[in-house]
């Protein structure tokens, strides 16, 4: 019997009017598996994993979780779905209005109802397991540094241990030291979790340290995908371009001349 | 362009921004009566728009009141009827100004309040990432709100009234001579119950609007910066002219031929 697989989008569409950003996407992430898209900027990685969290719907395809057709879904439905996941924006998203502590627990007074005091015990525990000190739970997001935005980020996305954990950009706006904890951060905290971790990126040493398979999506399609360890010898002309960041090949930026 | 079809275009974009805005209306009424309901959320939100807006209405309906009553005196008494200022005061401040101005100020104050909040929440993800957490964003962030607004400004309204009122019994009795029993008298002697009432309905229709106009365009914002700064100023304008029509709509509804 073949493993049902935990994220599957079979030729998925998606257009804002005249703009085609997802032309036919199909990829499938198995069961406790790390998968990272790569990728220019509007090449539609954002909007597929707003789509796979029922944030966006999608013009055509399907998209399955667990084996169950989660495409467009409603209500309480969509609620119940969006529950499995936790996800890492790439501004942090944090809610400002509230301390450290409020915004790791949020889900856990939410769901299953915890009192305050659990739940700020919990959101002590979590902080503590992206290597934050108690002390810094009653503080509010814009007194913290970005590194450490990132790092409550991280700790809210995993509090509730969820299923699956979306990573958008993690290491984007970060010195190169505090993208390697925050990498290493990830890595650990997806390993403890048991979760199926789909990234998205653009910071190659990220993609190749956070996953065990990576895809790269252009025009709204993948157009590969393999092992971190294949990449370098992809035989794709795309990817090569992509991963050594060369402005000449195959993709062209749209500049328009003076 | 032909100007056939630049009317077509424009009756279209009116006629979709109609329907998006009753589409979201009703979606946030519904919000408002289904659980789970956020109680603190919805007291700050009392405070937010009831308490902290007392002193500026309090204020706009003072000055109303004993401009009021100045005006009144010059124009009656070219005819020698000092003696309908006090009934004049009252009728005109509980039926329209007081809920007109009470409305205006708080559209300034809160609609642009709510527009910028939401609109900087969307802008930096803050929304999506509610989702994520098993939160709907309807029912914690507009419910409350349009709550709060709807029956806040009923409250507004009737303090500021009892202030307009004084407002014009300081200036008739201090500036134009008049014996204060005889203007107390005057005052309860021609007002009815249906004369404070109607104003109140008008209150709770323009905090509904004002509430519902900032969480619309705040909830829809686009872009960065420039986009909050558009929705907060939409939420206003919006607002105030729906409050202006909408006057003009009760007040037929409610006098008409009488």
């Amino acid at each position: 019997m073949t493993d049902i697989p935990k994220i599957e989008l079979s030729g998925v569409t998606k257009s804002f009017n005249k703009n085609h950003v997802l032309r036919g996407v199909d990829l499938s992430v198995g069961k406790g598996e790390s998968v990272v898209i790569i990728g220019g900027s509007g090449s539609g990685k954002s909007v597929m994993l707003k789509c796979i969290l029922g944030l966006m719907d999608i013009d055509k395809g399907t998209i399955k979780v667990d084996g169950q057709d989660v495409t467009n879904l409603r209500r309480s439905a969509l609620d119940a779905h969006q529950t499995k996941f936790g996800m890492l924006f790439q501004g942090s998203a944090l809610f400002d209005s509230l301390p450290v502590w409020r915004n790791v627990a949020f889900k856990l007074i939410q769901t299953p109802r915890l009192s305050r005091k659990e739940a700020k015990e919990r959101a002590i525990e979590t902080l503590a397991s992206v290597g934050l000190a108690p002390d810094i739970a009653n503080l509010y997001p814009a007194e913290l540094s970005g590194g450490m935005q990132k790092r409550v980020a991280l700790a809210r996305a995993i509090a509730s241990r969820p299923e699956i954990i979306f990573f958008d950009e993690p290491t984007t706006g970060l010195d190169p030291i505090m993208a390697d904890v925050i990498n290493e951060l990830i890595v650990k905290c997806v390993r403890e979790l048991g979760a199926t971790a789909l990234s998205i990126t653009h910071d190659m040493a990220s993609a190749r340290k956070i996953s065990d398979r990576i895809a790269m999506i252009y025009e709204g399609r993948i157009i590969w995908q393999g092992s971190k360890k294949d990449i370098d010898n992809s035989g794709n002309p795309y990817v090569d371009q992509f991963i050594h960041g060369r402005a000449e090949g195959p993709i062209k930026m749209q500049i328009r001349k003076l | 362009m032909n100007p056939l079809a630049l009317i077509g275009r424009t009756l279209l974009d009116f006629l979709s921004v109609v329907g998006r805005l009753s589409q979201f209306a009703i979606r946030s009424v519904r919000h408002c009566f289904l659980p789970p309901f956020y109680l603190r959320q919805t007291l700050k939100q009392f405070l937010d728009i009831g308490y902290y807006s007392l002193p500026v209405v309090g204020l706009t309906t003072l000055f109303t009141g004993m401009v009021l009553a100045l005006q009144s005196h010059t124009g009656f008494s070219r005819f020698d009827a000092e003696s309908a200022i006090p009934t004049v005061v009252v009728l005109s401040i509980t039926r329209e100004l007081g809920p007109v101005m009470a409305g205006l100020m708080v559209a300034g104050r809160i609609g642009a309040s709510i527009a910028a909040e939401l609109g900087t929440m969307r802008v930096t993800e803050q929304i999506d990432a509610l989702s994520t957490l098993s939160t709907n964003p309807y029912k914690y962030l507009i419910a409350p709100r349009l709550i709060a607004g709807t029956l806040m400004l009923p409250l507004l309204v009737l303090i500021g009234d009892i202030i307009g009122v004084f407002g014009g019994f300081v200036v008739s009795v201090y500036d134009l001579g008049f014996n204060a029993a005889n203007y107390i008298s005057q005052t309860w002697q021609y007002l009815e119950f249906r004369d404070v009432t109607s104003g109140l309905w008008k209150a709770a229709t323009f905090g509904f609007i004002i509430t519902l106009m900032g969480c619309y365009h705040g909830f829809n914002s686009k872009g960065g910066a420039q986009g909050v700064g558009k929705a907060t100023t939409n939420a206003v304008v919006s607002a105030s002219i729906l409050i202006l029509v909408v006057n003009y709509l009760l007040t037929g509804l409610f006098f008409a031929g009488k």
